[in-house]
């Protein structure tokens, strides 16, 4: 059986719109609010980390490389864990 | 630069699962974000990576210092304040060889109430007389057993004591024996199923009925009014009206009551669902509850002495307040996930089938090593493919990793009895004795295990006698 080429999971659907995450204050402490959809939360260090590396770029993989160079955790772990995290993103920042 | 400059440049920081907390009115405070979180890496002093290593995951532990230190406080609280005390290991509590041992060379006697139970304490090496036989099950084989054998029959029921005086007299002999008593303490709910009523008579007239029966001689009386009663006020009451009964039966029906068993119940330190203040406020001590029976009894039987009759023998059947802390149960994260309300999800590898206790107790859960990040409300689930299957519905706790501990406690009451083989396995007991020796107690179970008492009729031996299902992954045109 032919398998369809896997598409790349970078794709702008994994996280919120650029526009969306670069309208989010965000506190040094982890507090983050978003103006539009009125919600707030906090979110810990590494999230921190990834919101930040978000509001330059959403792509997976690249935030992927990012992370790698800083943490020392195999690919696949951190993958799993910033695809789960994205999922929530989701729901707490509106489009 | 110097080179600790380059040695942090090329450090990697340690990856921590990243999280989001929604910020809920009232919620902040609960979260407590930086409420310190106890975690605990050895039982006993042998590590928790160590037990699992040799005995995987899931796993229970049992603390034999922990059992004889209870047992030993727990008796040396009694016989403080009285003089003749014995207590009888409620079996149904906890029956594994050796936690039964463990508590026999304490010198507990055996309380047992069904055929299995009783065989259990003999093929221990229970001596017949040190058995305690209650229930409202005992068929006329393990009467008669039980009187060859001497055991302390405490009668439940009219056609118990009909039967038991047929065999007495059929075998020609003079049996001993106890009536279980049934009463309205004003504080717990009276479990009127068991025994004879003592406000509607039913108690006295057993009592009469054993007079009169030239094979029977009623010496002691039982009662147990509960589990987990955290009102030690209870007991005061149970054993005024035991006291009470007692000398209107002496006096009515002639006999001498040699003992007063007044059952188990005393909560342990666990926290029941719905009680909201943790278990160190509200569950009594053991002093507690000694001082509410001990005085009772020596108020309501100073004067026998005087009548040239001794005070009773006093008996106790406490289960969970002996065995309860002393084992924990060990269990590995298998995934996280997040359910669509937001809140964190953790599925462990032991369930309710392994905890049954989970369905009405908030077990206290550590780690097994310490945690960072912020604790989040989270639900903790086992491994069955059941919604019921729920090990904690809300505990603050960090992030966790696929394969990371955690510690379940205090289990050791009517976990490893009420169990149930349920979709898995249950998984390996250790004991891990005073020199820190670790034993394995009751190996995990297998397929032959598991399979062993069934039995395939000749036209069932097979599953396709007929040929295999075609293949569904196979298109059909
Ligand atoms: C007759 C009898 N004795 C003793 C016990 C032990 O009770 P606990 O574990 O609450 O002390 C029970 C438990 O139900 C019981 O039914």
């Amino acid at each position: 059986m032919e398998l369809p080429e896997k598409t790349d999971s970078s794709d702008n659907e994994t996280f919120p719109p650029l526009i969306s995450l670069q309208r989010l204050a965000i506190s040094e402490n982890g507090f983050v609010f978003d103006p539009v959809s009125g919600h707030n939360f906090t979110v810990n260090e590494t999230g921190l980390v990834i919101l930040r590396m978000l509001q330059k770029d959403n792509q997976l993989a690249p935030l992927l490389d990012n992370l790698m160079c800083e943490y020392d955790a195999p690919r696949r772990e951190l993958e799993r864990d910033v695809v789960e995290f994205a999922g929530l993103l989701r729901d707490y920042v509106g489009e | 630069m110097n080179s600790d400059d380059t040695m942090a440049e090329v450090q990697r920081k340690p990856w921590l699962k990243p999280s989001i907390t929604p910020l809920r009115s009232g919620f902040l405070n609960k979260s407590g974000a930086a409420r310190h979180m106890i975690w605990r890496d050895n039982i006993d002093g042998v590590p928790v990576k160590k037990l699992l290593e040799e005995f995987k995951s899931p796993l229970f532990v049992i603390s034999e210092q922990t059992l004889r230190k209870n047992s030993d406080s727990i008796r040396e609280a009694f016989r403080r304040r009285y003089p003749d005390v014995l207590f009888g290991w409620s079996y149904k509590t906890n029956y594994l060889g050796a936690v039964c041992n463990v508590l026999h060379q304490e010198g507990d006697l055996a309380e047992v109430v069904s055929v299995f139970e009783y065989e259990k304490a003999r093929r221990l090496g229970v001596p017949g007389d040190c058995i305690l036989f209650n229930g409202p099950n005992k068929s006329r084989e393990i009467l008669e057993r039980a009187v060859n054998e001497g055991a302390h029959i405490h009668i439940d029921h009219l056609d118990e004591l009909y039967l038991l005086e047929d065999i007495a007299r059929s075998m020609e002999r003079v049996v001993d024996v106890a009536i279980r008593l049934n009463f309205d303490t004003g504080y717990t709910e009276p479990w009127s199923r068991f025994g004879f009523s003592v406000e509607s008579g039913q108690a006295l007239d057993a009592a009469w009925r054993i007079a009169s029966s030239d094979n029977l001689n009623l010496v002691g009386l039982h009662a147990h009014i509960g589990t987990f009663v955290m009102e030690p006020l209870a007991y005061k009451a149970e054993v005024k009206i035991m006291c009470e009964f007692m000398e209107e039966v002496e006096k009515k029906t002639g006999c001498i009551i040699k003992y007063i068993d007044v059952g188990g119940g005393f909560a342990s330190m666990n926290s029941l669902q719905g009680i909201y203040l943790p278990p160190e406020q509200v569950i009594p001590s053991i002093d507690q509850y000694a001082e509410a029976i001990c005085d009772t009894l020596l108020q309501f039987t100073h004067d026998r002495e005087s009548r040239d009759c001794s005070r009773p023998t006093l008996i106790l059947e406490t289960g969970r307040a002996v065995v309860d802390d002393a084992e924990v149960l060990i269990s590995s994260v298998v995934a996280n996930k997040h359910l669509p309300d937001g809140r964190r999800a953790v599925i462990l590898d032991a369930g309710v089938n392994d905890l049954f206790t989970a369905f009405w107790y908030n077990h206290d859960v550590s780690p097994s090593r310490q945690l960072w990040g912020r604790p989040e409300e989270t639900v903790l689930y086992g491994p069955l493919c059941m919604n019921i299957d729920v090990m904690r519905h809300s505990v603050m706790l960090p992030p966790l990793n696929v394969g990371d501990t955690l510690i379940f406690s205090p289990v050791g009451a009517y976990n490893n009895t009420q169990w149930l083989q349920f979709i898995e396995y249950r998984p390996n007991i250790v004991l891990i004795d005073e020199e820190g020796e670790v034993s394995l107690i009751r190996a995990a179970e297998d397929l032959d295990v598991v399979t062993q008492q069934e039995r395939l009729p000749q036209h069932l031996e097979k599953p396709y006698p007929k040929g295999v299902p075609r293949n569904f992954l196979e298109s059909t045109k």
